[in-house]
């Protein structure tokens, strides 16, 4: 019989089936249950607030492994997702408050239009390159922002657009608990496909253009249609989460979006992981709550240092700043490679390798 | 005519800043090929401590302009040392999000120190304008321009005789032949990065004359990006010719589109002219083409 307190030292797999199924032992299938169901009884048990925030940190994963998919798995810099949110978001809302369509409907269509947007500002990733592509996406940025700001007549301007919580029949997502529930449902059908996604040979062609387009073209991967499908797909989810967020914040408005979101994201996928389903969501919980965190710390501080509460703009920008560089200098694989690591010592407990 | 003669002033003078920004952004990319999203702090924070050695110190204003300098000149050593060189070689990404999260932790602290509101230098050029022919010019704008065309002067001179200019120009070109003849190519890196703190500043310090000093103005960081792609990422002379094409195209549109649009066109502009650029020249206007071996 096996030992129950020792772990396996190893994944040891005697077939194909085996080697590509998403949960590889059942001791981690269980697992992934486990957090699950975890997950989904929590609000039964927590605060409004901490609901909320789970909520946030949520659809910030959503947005999070669409941009994974682009920039952590394809190798294509984006610096353009504030305003993919933002086509998102505004999509829903122009379709179900000033056209009346059902959440249900405008949800998908935000993220079908997103996608289209982000294809098409994704042509240029032919000829363009690192440096280059991160700097044309950026552009998408701006212009983006400004149609949104300046188109009045349909985006509402500055002012932005109000919209309504959604609804199924006679119930509507009013309480937190319930927007909670949808936020999850997508969250988890999301990694489900997104997980999905890389054992197929699209995804395996994602991964190769990453690794080195030229060699990747060599071996009969079209470059064009993959780099241009990992922006389509990306922004899909984008649209999703932007959607999603509106949806939930009820309001719409220029400012929801604009670059310091974009470099928000970059940061959650760079702090969880690049190239890491799971890293996304880690990454989005830590940038999400790391302001919520840091308040919470001058707070208790500010009986001490009374001036602090003064300068918490500026702190939060510096540890948002300092994160990023400490993450980039000594993990830069992000929180996904930490966990890796945490699970690799107690594998092999007690030896070391 | 002249409105339009009046735009195209304004335009070279905003667009020669432009150039001397672009210049510090396109240095640090030919020597080490790293990309400087903090160039807008750097402009900040030179601004800024000009800006307060003559409020607040009183001290006569080239005085408190080379301070500055000297100043930025030892911030960019120290930025290159402790937070860029762990990235030399490293992928795009990390160079791009490492130095935005260094321009995340600059504008923090500039705003920890100087705060929010917006603050003017002191008169320093006459408020007397001068006229050129029908044009109406404020000296502020012309000694912009002179100040410009000195600091490029300076720089191409540099570049072309002095040993350090050499040596930069030889890493640019070729990292490993220029070390194999005794050129130490960290101290290259650290003096890019210094000479790229001194020109933000400077454009920081001319800017603020111009229109008042507040964090915005590190949105100069982001409108380098056009111009440097416009003109090639590693071309000097790229730079020059396309801060000057910006800053005219970005002047041109704020006097004739933006009235019929309501404002704000003027912001987005370079960058739709960037996106035209990159469809037709992916490299800029005198980019090197990068040719790419499996």
């Amino acid at each position: 019989m096996k030992n129950p307190f020792v772990m396996d030292c190893g994944e040891f797999h005697v077939n194909y089936k085996q080697d590509m199924r998403i949960w590889k032992i059942a001791r981690v299938r269980w697992r992934v249950f486990l957090l699950i169901a975890v997950f989904a009884l929590l609000p039964l048990i927590s605060s409004d607030y901490l609901i909320g925030l789970a909520t946030l940190c949520g659809i910030a994963a959503i947005g999070a492994i669409g941009l994974n998919i682009l920039t952590g798995f394809t190798g294509q810099i984006s610096i353009g997702v504030g305003a993919f949110l933002g086509v998102g978001g505004y999509t829903s809302a122009i379709l179900t408050a000033k056209l009346g369509l059902s959440f249900w409907l405008a949800m998908p269509m935000a993220g079908i239009i997103t996608a289209i947007v982000g294809g098409l500002f994704g042509l240029p990733s032919l000829r363009l390159k690192g440096l280059y592509l991160a700097i044309a996406t950026l552009a998408a940025q701006v212009i983006i922002l400004f149609i949104i700001s300046r188109w009045d007549a349909v985006t509402g301007g500055t002012a932005g657009l109000v919209l309504s919580r959604p609804e199924i029949g006679n119930f509507a997502f009013y309480s937190e608990r319930s927007y909670y529930y949808l936020m999850f449902t997508i969250l988890v059908l999301t990694t489900i496909f997104t997980l999905n996604l890389f054992r197929s040979r699209v995804g395996r062609a994602f991964i190769a253009v990453r690794d080195r387009d030229i060699a990747a073209e060599v071996m009969g991967i079209d470059l064009f249609k993959y780099k241009v499908l990992a922006f389509v797909v990306s922004s899909f989810f984008i649209g999703i989460a932007g959607a999603l967020l509106g949806h939930y914040t009820m309001i719409v408005s220029p400012e929801m979006y604009s670059i310091t979101v974009s470099i928000e994201y970059l940061a959650i996928i760079l702090v969880g992981g690049l190239g890491s389903v799971f890293g996304s969501i880690y990454g989005a919980v830590f940038i999400t709550l790391l302001p919520v965190v840091l308040r919470a710390g001058v707070e208790l501080l500010s009986g001490v240092f009374p001036e602090l509460s003064a300068v918490l703009i500026g702190l939060k920008e510096v540890a948002f700043g300092l994160v990023i560089i400490l993450f980039l200098i000594y993990e830069p694989q992000g929180l996904a490679k930490i966990w890796k690591n945490i699970k690799d010592y107690f594998k092999l407990w007690p030896f070391s390798y | 005519m002249d409105f339009f003669l009046q735009m195209l002033v304004t335009g070279l003078v905003v667009g020669s800043v432009y150039a001397l920004v672009a210049l510090g952004f396109v240095l640090i990319y030919k020597s080490s090929d790293a990309i400087n999203f903090a160039q807008g702090e750097f402009l900040l924070i030179g601004t800024y401590v000009c800006l307060t050695l003559i409020t607040s110190y009183n001290i006569p204003f080239i005085a408190a302009l080379l301070i500055a300098l000297l100043f930025s000149a030892v911030l960019g050593f120290a930025i290159e040392r402790i937070v860029l060189r762990p990235f030399i070689g490293e992928p795009v990404i990390s160079m791009i999000m490492a130095t935005i999260g260094l321009s995340s932790v600059l504008a923090g602290i500039v705003h920890i120190i100087w705060g929010h509101e917006t603050r003017v230098f002191p008169q320093i050029f006459s408020d007397q304008p001068v006229r050129l022919g029908e044009i109406v010019i404020a000296p502020v704008y012309l000694w912009s321009l002179l100040i410009v065309i000195i600091m490029l002067l300076i720089f191409t001179l540099f570049f072309k005789y002095s040993k350090m200019g050499i040596a930069m120009r030889a890493t640019a070109d070729d990292q490993q032949a220029a070390m194999s003849m005794g050129i130490s190519v960290k101290a290259i890196f650290a003096v890019a990065w210094a000479i790229a703190a001194i020109v933000s500043a400077v454009g920081g310090v001319l800017l603020g004359n111009i229109n008042g000093v507040n964090a915005s103005l590190s949105a100069i960081g982001l409108k380098v990006l056009p111009v440097a792609i416009l003109g090639g990422l590693d071309s000097i002379p790229g730079a020059i010719i396309g801060g000057l094409i910006i800053g005219v195209i970005e002047s041109m549109t704020g006097g004739y589109l933006d009235p019929l649009v309501g404002g704000g066109l003027k912001e987005v502009m370079p960058f739709v002219i960037l996106v035209f650029i990159l469809m037709f020249k992916p490299y800029g206007l005198f980019g090197k083409k990068e040719i790419e071996r499996v």
